[in-house]
């Protein structure tokens, strides 16, 4: 099986060529079935991979799978080709799993689109390019899926692309990705520089043999998070992904919450070998984490927009991501990916219900009591809130739980702070229910006289993904609970975490018990808060927060705009007046001295024969010096 | 002797040319070009070929022309071009069209007596030659601005031919021996002069060179030249003219002054660098579309010309690799903008927008071929980027990383500005039209010839890569 794992990422490559290519004359509904149709095989080949390498004998190490020579110059030899490993299999059961589903909803979701079929072909693209940089053998096809993802979330950002704002949007993602794709790219070339090689394997194995100076492990560790930075949306490239929330909502849920806005942690977790090397850069990793994990979440309270939300939300959840890379939890993070990308598509996917129901509407200050219309939204979308609150027995609570234990133990004080991010969460995830769900519809009429429950194409991955966001936390039950910890042993050969302090059961237990009561009562605040909201206009820290603290602003003003001066700077001045003035002031010399020697040519030929002799007598003396 | 017919071949169809009535020439440089194309196939894939006849004994030239996997691969070039822009045209208006095509087929053969002359005089000769038809083609065929815009280009352009035939005349002086001007004996002469002389000697080609890549800051003459000269002449420019430039620095020069280029690279890189982040800066203020497309051409000649002087032969390989695709993609940018002029009627593009409404094939074309541009993995464009990159980060400059983290702003400046191209030209509401009609059949063929080859290379480079492998001096096991 693993010998046909081109397969995996080729089914959705033929979905994006079929729509691709007849994309005006396919019916709709056979665009949205054969991309389905793509993900599902792709899904069924990875489910086969995923369990011959969960029965491979321990220590067993799959060499890759090469398709044909990519880049080979000299000594650089780039093979296209891939790796098989617990870490890419696992990914690829999430991309396809999640992605099928999330490609069944899209079939009723887009039906009145009439860009469906195209819709499907950039989905699929999508998903090709995602399993390629799970799949990589090396930095270099990584690098060919971290730029395809890039490119899918652009054209799907600007999926509408009439609208201004939503183009513009797309390019802002692209734009702000471009600059960790930087990042990566000098940290691909530190890695050919002194390694020789681009290949994880010959990568990792030479790291511990390999003479370099110290500090190129740091340079190395840090250029390849910037890329994740950017990716992974974290301080300072992370306010591209609220505005991504432009395209259409089932994207949102796909690429800009469960899987591409997660391969940064991919990224970091793969080259887990490297990081341990440089603990001065997962320091660093773990504060951006958390400072992300905070800042988003402040936002996330304050914001009306059902998917900005979430949006802030992701941010957040990616931050805590990071945090547990940080503390060198590695396995931690993977497992924080997987049961994120199942609560928070399920939350994307409930929004975009509702969003339907109320014909297109997002701002939750006009909702309310929606759950009297709508009862499976209601329940999946609950759900997905006690999951990432972190409600015990939901698959939130399990990551997480296991994130604030790892950083317990590499500080208390990260861990307060990270407990206050998490209890954010918890607040900002029930007003989103409260206000949304509960009390009285806030809506028009004609809004509420049309609100209903949506199709079965919609519900069924609804409760699909709800029943994930519950069974999925029990790979990884606590050391509490049990001493066996699936997934980690199934990681274990690829990712080795350090770092990790071993808790006393009581100790883990009272942060189980902290946690878990403070959630209690921030969603019994959530409650108090929403049922007495008057949606008054924001003062004080509060419109700071509804404005996102400004920093787009401040970004607007401290690069956007220089930019732009320096720019036309350029061009008015440097350009302009500056080499074109002196080109043309050569010109016009040259014209000048023309026009004067013109008066030479006056048709008298005696000064003509004058000046003949004059140059004979020149030439004689210059080969008389000349021969001397 | 199958290589003078690279040259024969385009000659003949263009002095026949100005005999003929407009669609007969027409009809004659498609088949002339198409013929070429075939014999540049041949020579491509025969690798390693040669040719000599004397010429003028008594100042030691001989017409000699020789092939090897960079000559081969940019004739191989030049003749994918032509018939490209001959059939993506075929439906234009040209006025005197005899003389038109006539012109571009002189040009064509200048080209490959420039790509394949192994004698300094005969390489001379036709570097010339290929100007020459350009000259006629930009001030009679122009914008409105036409007559100083071809000034400028013949003052810049002539001013560097004058200095490299001063220096190519110095170096023969120096040689011994029967072939004063053939490269062996130039580059035998060049490396026997004293540090000093080289490196003033340096200047003078290097700056011939430099004009016709262009680079920063001897390049003013591109954006004005490219706006106003008709679209098939700035292909010709600007796919093939400037890897003139190119191709003289590491055939001409790099080898024949090598202790000049050494003393110089530092400044030479640099200078290329700022051009790289420049002309980006400038690309994104720009409002006619033609003038965003000729800064970002210069750009991307930034970035080969800093790799040429790091002394990489990765990077060597990559400037190959990247000559040929940056000339096929930069063609395919030409074509569309000039169906956008032929549609909206302007070349500013504020006053565009739509074109994913109202031409969508057409659109389709401009995102894989703006795709290209910004060299996005899996098309052609990043195979050579990386290698590029890869070249500058590994040379001998204790600047290198530098130098390559400057230019790496490149990348990130270019999606901006061809971003917005792109948001300009296809999102957004359709924008007033004068023809209201997407691709024709004739421009079709041209587009999928310049797709095909982006994907095609990007996904499989390893023909283009095996090419130019020996050339660049690479040990390919």
């Amino acid at each position: 099986m693993t010998n046909l794992v081109y397969l995996v990422p080729l089914f959705p490559l033929i979905g994006f060529l079929i729509n691709g290519i007849f994309w005006k004359k396919m019916p709709k509904s056979a665009g949205g079935i054969i991309g389905s149709l793509a993900v599902l095989a792709s899904f069924c080949v990875s489910l086969g991979i995923f369990f011959e390498v969960k029965s491979l004998p321990e220590g067993t190490v799959l060499p890759p799978v090469e398709l044909f020579s990519f880049i080979q110059s000299g000594s650089l030899n780039i093979p296209f080709s891939f790796q098989v490993d617990a870490l890419s299999s696992l990914f690829l059961l999430i991309i396809t799993g999640v992605g099928f589903l999330i490609h069944v909803y899209s079939t009723s979701y887009m039906h009145e689109d009439e860009g469906m079929v195209k819709y499907f072909a950039y989905l699929n693209l999508f998903v090709f390019s995602m399993l390629l940089l799970v799949l990589g053998s090396n930095y270099l096809i990584m690098f060919i899926g971290w730029e395809g993802v890039g490119l899918c979330s652009y054209l799907l950002i600007g999926f509408w692309f009439k609208n201004r704002d939503y183009t513009n949007a797309a390019k802002k993602a692209f734009v702000m990705n471009r600059i960790g794709d930087l990042g990566f790219l000098v940290g691909m070339l530190l890695v050919l520089l002194n390694f020789g090689t681009l290949s994880y394997q010959e990568f990792f194995n030479a790291l511990p043999t390999t003479q370099v100076a110290g500090s190129t492990y740091n340079w190395i560790a840090l250029c390849f998070f910037i890329g994740a930075m950017g990716k992974s949306a974290q301080i300072p490239l992370y306010t591209w992904l609220p505005d991504a929330m432009a395209g259409p909502t089932p994207v949102s849920a796909l690429i800009h919450a469960a899987t591409m806005v997660t391969a940064g942690i991919y990224m970091i977790a793969r080259s887990n070998a490297l990081y341990n090397l440089a603990p001065a850069i997962l320091d660093f990793i773990a504060i951006i984490g958390l400072a992300t994990a905070l800042l988003a979440a402040t936002i996330a309270i304050k914001q009306y927009d059902i998917k900005k939300v979430l949006a802030y939300s992701t941010v957040s959840q990616l931050g805590f991501m990071f945090l547990a890379i940080g503390v060198g939890a590695y396995t931690t993070a993977v497992f924080h990916v997987m049961t994120h990308a199942f609560f928070k598509a399920l939350l994307f996917l409930g929004s975009g219900s509702v969003i339907h129901a109320m014909g297109g509407e997002q701002d939750i200050r006009k909702m309310g009591g929606l759950g009297k219309h709508m009862a499976i939204t209601q329940g999946t979308f609950l759900i997905g809130c006690l999951a990432i609150a972190g409600i015990p027995g939901f698959a939130g609570f399990f990551s997480k739980d296991e994130i604030l234990a790892a950083v317990y133990g590499h500080s208390p004080v990260l861990f307060a702070l990270a407990l206050a991010g998490a209890l954010m969460t918890a607040f900002y995830m029930f007003r989103l229910y409260f206000l949304t769900f509960r009390g009285k519809f806030r809506g028009t009429h004609e809004q509420e006289h049309h609100l209903h429950e949506s199709p079965a194409a919609i519900t069924i991955p609804l409760v699909v993904l709800a029943l994930l966001s519950i069974a999925g936390g029990y790979v990884g039950l606590p050391a509490v609970i049990s001493e066996h910890h699936t997934l980690a042993t199934y990681l274990s050969p690829v990712v080795s975490n350090i770092g990790a302090h071993h808790l006393s059961h009581e100790t883990e237990w009272m942060l189980m018990g902290i946690s878990v009561s403070l959630v209690l009562v921030m969603i019994a605040v959530a409650y108090n808060v929403t049922k007495k909201a008057s949606f008054a206009p924001n003062t004080g820290i509060a419109k700071v927060l509804e404005n996102k603290w400004y920093i787009d602003e401040l970004y607007d003003a401290v690069i956007v705009r220089p930019m732009a001066a320096l720019s036309r700077f350029s061009d008015k001045f440097v350009e302009r007046a500056g080499i074109d003035g002196l080109v043309n002031g050569v010109g016009k010399t040259v014209r000048w001295g023309g026009d004067r020697l013109r008066l030479m040519q006056s048709g008298q030929v005696g000064f003509y024969i004058f000046v003949m002799v004059l140059g004979m007598v020149a030439l004689f003396a210059f080969s008389f010096i000349l021969t001397n | 002797m199958i290589l003078t017919l690279l040259i024969l071949i385009p000659l003949l169809a263009g002095v026949l040319s100005f005999a003929m009535s407009g669609g007969a020439a027409k009809g004659l440089s498609l088949a002339g070009s198409l013929a070429t194309l075939v014999v540049a196939i041949m020579v491509s894939m025969n690798g390693v070929d040669s040719f000599s006849v004397p010429w003028i004994p008594r100042i030691g030239t001989s017409f000699s022309l020789a092939a090897d996997g960079m000559s081969g691969m940019l004739c191989l070039l030049t003749a994918i071009v032509l018939p490209v822009v001959i059939v993506a045209n075929w439906n234009k208006e040209v006025e005197n069209a005899h003389s038109f095509y006539a012109l571009m087929m002189l040009s064509q053969a200048g080209l490959m007596g420039v790509f394949l002359a192994s004698d300094a005089f005969v390489f001379y000769i036709f570097w010339e030659l290929a100007l020459i038809p350009v000259y006629f083609l930009c001030s009679k065929w122009g914008g409105e601005k036409r007559v100083p815009v071809t000034f400028k280009f013949f003052i810049y352009t002539f001013l560097g031919s004058l200095m490299l035939l001063a220096a190519l005349i110095i170096l023969s002086l120096q040689t011994t021996g029967a072939d004063a001007y053939s490269l062996a004996s130039i580059k035998a002469a060049g490396a026997s002069l004293d540090p000093t002389t080289q490196q003033w000697l340096f200047w003078l080609i290097f700056i011939a060179f430099a004009i016709k890549m262009p680079i920063f800051p001897f390049h003013t003459w591109q954006p004005d030249t490219y706006e106003q000269s008709p679209t098939p002449v700035t292909i010709i420019l600007s796919a093939l003219m400037v890897k003139m430039g190119l191709f003289a620095v590491l055939r001409w020069l790099l080898p024949v002054l090598p202790q000049g280029v050494a003393y110089w690279s530092d400044v030479v890189v640099t200078l290329s660098v700022i051009g790289i982040v420049y002309a980006s800066l400038l690309a994104i203020v720009q409002t006619d579309i033609k003038r965003l497309v000729a800064y970002s051409s210069i750009a991307h000649m930034g970035l080969m010309s800093a790799v040429a002087f790091s002394g990489s032969a990765v990077g060597t390989h990559g400037i190959m690799v990247q000559m040929f695709n940056h000339g096929i993609n930069i063609t395919g940018m030409w074509l569309i903008v000039s169906m956008i002029e032929n549609r909206w009627g302007t070349r500013d593009m504020t006053k565009m927008g739509g074109m994913a409404t109202s031409a969508p094939k057409m659109a389709i074309a401009l995102v894989i071929i703006s795709l290209a541009n910004i060299a996005l993995p899996l098309t052609n464009g990043f195979i050579g980027e990386f290698m590029l990159f890869n070249g500058l980060f590994s040379g001998t400059s204790p600047y290198a990383m530098t130098f390559m983290i400057v230019a790496g702003l490149g990348i990130i400046l270019g999606a901006v500005y061809t971003l917005n191209m792109v948001q300009k030209a296809a999102y957004g509401e359709v924008a007033p039209m004068v023809h209201q009609k997407d691709i024709s059949a004739n421009e079709y063929v041209g587009l999928a010839v310049i797709i095909a080859l982006i994907l095609v290379l990007g996904v499989y480079p390893k023909p283009l890569l095996d090419m130019t492998a020996a050339v660049a001096g690479v040990v390919t096991p």
